[in-house]
């Protein structure tokens, strides 16, 4: 069997990704007519609620793929490297959507429109003790400083894994020491993205970007809510990415041994985030607080009850029953079909975090729940921009990183 | 209990040890067990043992330990005494999910404990018999069944040929018995017919 180095992006796989990418413009065209452009607040604030949700959702899925690299090289894992170059050229659309993501951010941040963040109004904030207060943390410079810097720094240290990775492709290490100085290198630089992944997905950044929507809330336990939800569908998409290319007869050293340490992470990764879930839950169920309880008032038991469980459906219980087995976690069907279901599900949950602070009525306090479709559309538009970049991204260096010190563990395997 | 034949071989190589598990079967012959000191990947699937079945009874009595708890504190806190507890109410599930995990958890590691030491048949004052003390230590030692089609001599020069040492023909017994190291007879020192290669 001859071995497919390169990845040849298909033409109907380019299509795909452009008729979602221009579905995805078309949603967010129609969502500025239709909402956007109106002069209700709350319609204009339903038009950033959907770029806010998809945008930071999708990049914060991306971006799980260089973390799942960095953490795997930190722990000096071999098996991984088999399907390696997937997930690099994943986190390849890290710039694209943080760029994107960036911009929205901004815009939400420094436009006339408050709904979204109630502590970007000046006048509301001087009448708001608890506002006032949180100022010294949320206030439109920190906000906007950190989020460039984020992004930036992500996109940085992304680039610098991507091209240790790919440095030696041409030129072999010629001894022992030259190829341990490599590891210790990659290891020193994957430690350096993990810290930074832990001052902003792992803490700052979901309080800053979704946190904040309801600003007199909190929870200590959000961000790792946030990272859990993100890690679990990161992980999901190098799932869908490696069936994909196994498919249409690329990556001939990935097998089911590959396969179903993927989706011991994924049903691992999903119960992890109910336990963060529940445990947020939880403790303000019991404690009965009523500064506290407003944040699951809509979402548990009020218009958007129908998403949250259905979203516990998704994650949780399908996850846990039909990943259990062996058998189902080393078929590439049922991977395919969970992996999408998860996907979907942690999109589910970002929805249900962003929406229901914006389109509260202050006056009423009544929670509305958008027609959905539009975001589909938008969420479709992101995957064909993530399609579009991975597969970029991939065509560029072999599928196999062959002369990384490590990659013998990965190509034999075995769980 | 039952003493029966057997003939066995030692290995000191993984490489060795697996074309001759693949060849071993192919003529046919039974293979009885291949004692390890170490586990050792894939020779479950080249000796073509099928799934250990710890899985599933672990799922049973894990699923035994999340009703047993849910179902003890629902009788409990809404059947037999009622408890007001600020004002939740009595059925309130919640508050009982940390304790259905726990005992989730119990029931499962306690049950698969047990059960892998009855699959094995470990106990204490189990005894059983060995076929080369080496296996618990640097060889990987293989034993065939001999059924009565096996010829001894043709299995034995068998095995030589597939690289193992030391092979020899030898009773054991395939069951366990009760006993006591200390005041029993030593089983090592049981007379088996040795043919030494």
């Amino acid at each position: 069997m001859s071995i497919r180095e390169n990845f040849i992006i298909s033409k109907r796989y380019n299509t795909v990704a452009i008729v979602l990418m221009t579905l995805g413009v078309l949603a967010i065209v129609g969502l500025y007519i239709t909402n956007g452009s109106s002069s209700d607040v709350h319609k204009q604030a339903r038009f950033w609620s959907a770029l806010l949700h998809n945008s930071v959702y999708f990049l914060l899925v991306v971006n799980a793929a260089m973390f799942f690299i960095c953490a795997t090289t930190l722990a000096w894992g071999g098996w991984q490297l088999a399907f390696g170059r997937v997930s690099e050229a994943i986190s390849a659309a890290v710039p694209v959507i943080g760029t994107i993501c960036c911009i929205i951010l901004l815009l939400i941040c420094f436009g006339n429109n408050h709904e979204l963040y109630h502590w970007t109004d000046a006048e509301h904030v001087k009448h708001d003790k608890i506002l006032t207060e949180k100022s010294g943390f949320l206030n439109k410079n920190f906000f906007a400083g950190w989020t460039v810097f984020t992004i930036v720094a992500w996109s940085f240290l992304g680039w610098k894994m991507r091209k240790l990775s790919r440095s030696l492709d041409k030129n072999p290490p010629k001894s022992k020491e030259v190829g341990r100085k490599y590891v210790w290198n990659n290891t020193v630089w994957a430690a350096l993205f993990i810290i930074v992944f832990a001052l902003t997905v792992m803490s700052s950044i979901p309080w800053l970007w979704l946190m904040s929507i309801d600003a007199h809330w909190y929870s200590t336990m959000y961000s790792w809510y946030t990272f859990a939800s993100t890690f679990v569908a990161g992980l999901s998409l190098i799932a869908l990415f490696v069936i994909y290319l196994k498919n249409t007869g690329y990556l001939e050293y990935t097998n089911e041994e590959h396969l179903h340490d993927i989706g011991k992470f994924m049903f691992a990764f999903s119960i992890f985030w109910t336990y963060l879930w529940f445990s947020q839950y939880m403790l303000i169920w019991y404690s009965n607080q009523p500064e506290e309880t407003t944040y699951f008032k809509p979402r548990a038991q009020g218009p958007y009850s129908g998403i949250f469980w259905l979203m516990f459906l998704i994650n949780f219980i399908a996850p846990i029953l039909i990943l259990m087995s062996r058998g189902s976690k080393r078929n590439y069907t049922t991977m395919a079909f969970m992996a999408l279901l998860i996907i979907f599900g942690h999109w589910l949950d970002f929805y249900q975090m962003v929406f229901p602070g914006p389109l509260t009525d202050n006056k009423t306090g009544e929670t509305h729940v958008p027609m959905i479709l539009y975001d589909f559309g938008v969420a479709l538009g992101f995957v064909g921009l993530i399609m579009y970049v991975t597969a970029r991204a991939l065509s560029k260096a072999p599928l196999l990183a062959k002369n990384h010190p490590f990659v013998k563990e990965s190509l034999i395997h075995h769980t | 209990m039952a003493v029966k034949k057997f003939v066995t071989g030692n290995f000191y190589d993984e490489a060795v040890l697996f074309p001759a598990v693949k060849k071993v079967r192919r003529e046919g012959y039974k293979i009885h067990e291949i004692f390890t000191p170490f586990p050792i990947h894939g020779l479950d699937k080249a000796m073509g043992l099928r799934d250990t079945s710890l899985h599933t009874a672990g799922f049973i009595y894990g699923i035994t330990g999340t009703a047993t708890a849910v179902g003890f504190i629902t009788w409990a806190l809404t059947v037999d005494w009622q408890l007001n507890f600020g004002g939740k109410p009595y059925f309130s599930l919640p508050a009982w999910i940390p304790i259905a995990f726990e005992l989730t958890v119990l029931f499962a590691s306690v049950g698969m404990v047990l059960t892998f030491c009855y699959l094995c048949q470990l106990a204490p004052f189990v005894k059983k018999d060995h076929f080369n003390l080496r296996s618990t230590d640097d060889t990987f030692v293989m034993a065939l069944e001999c059924t009565e089609k096996t010829n001894e001599a043709e299995a034995l020069n068998f095995l030589k040929s597939l690289g193992a040492a030391e092979v020899q023909v030898q009773y054991k017994e395939t069951s366990w018995w009760l006993g006591r190291y200390d005041k029993d007879t030593k089983i090592f020192e049981r007379k088996s017919e040795l043919v030494q290669s």
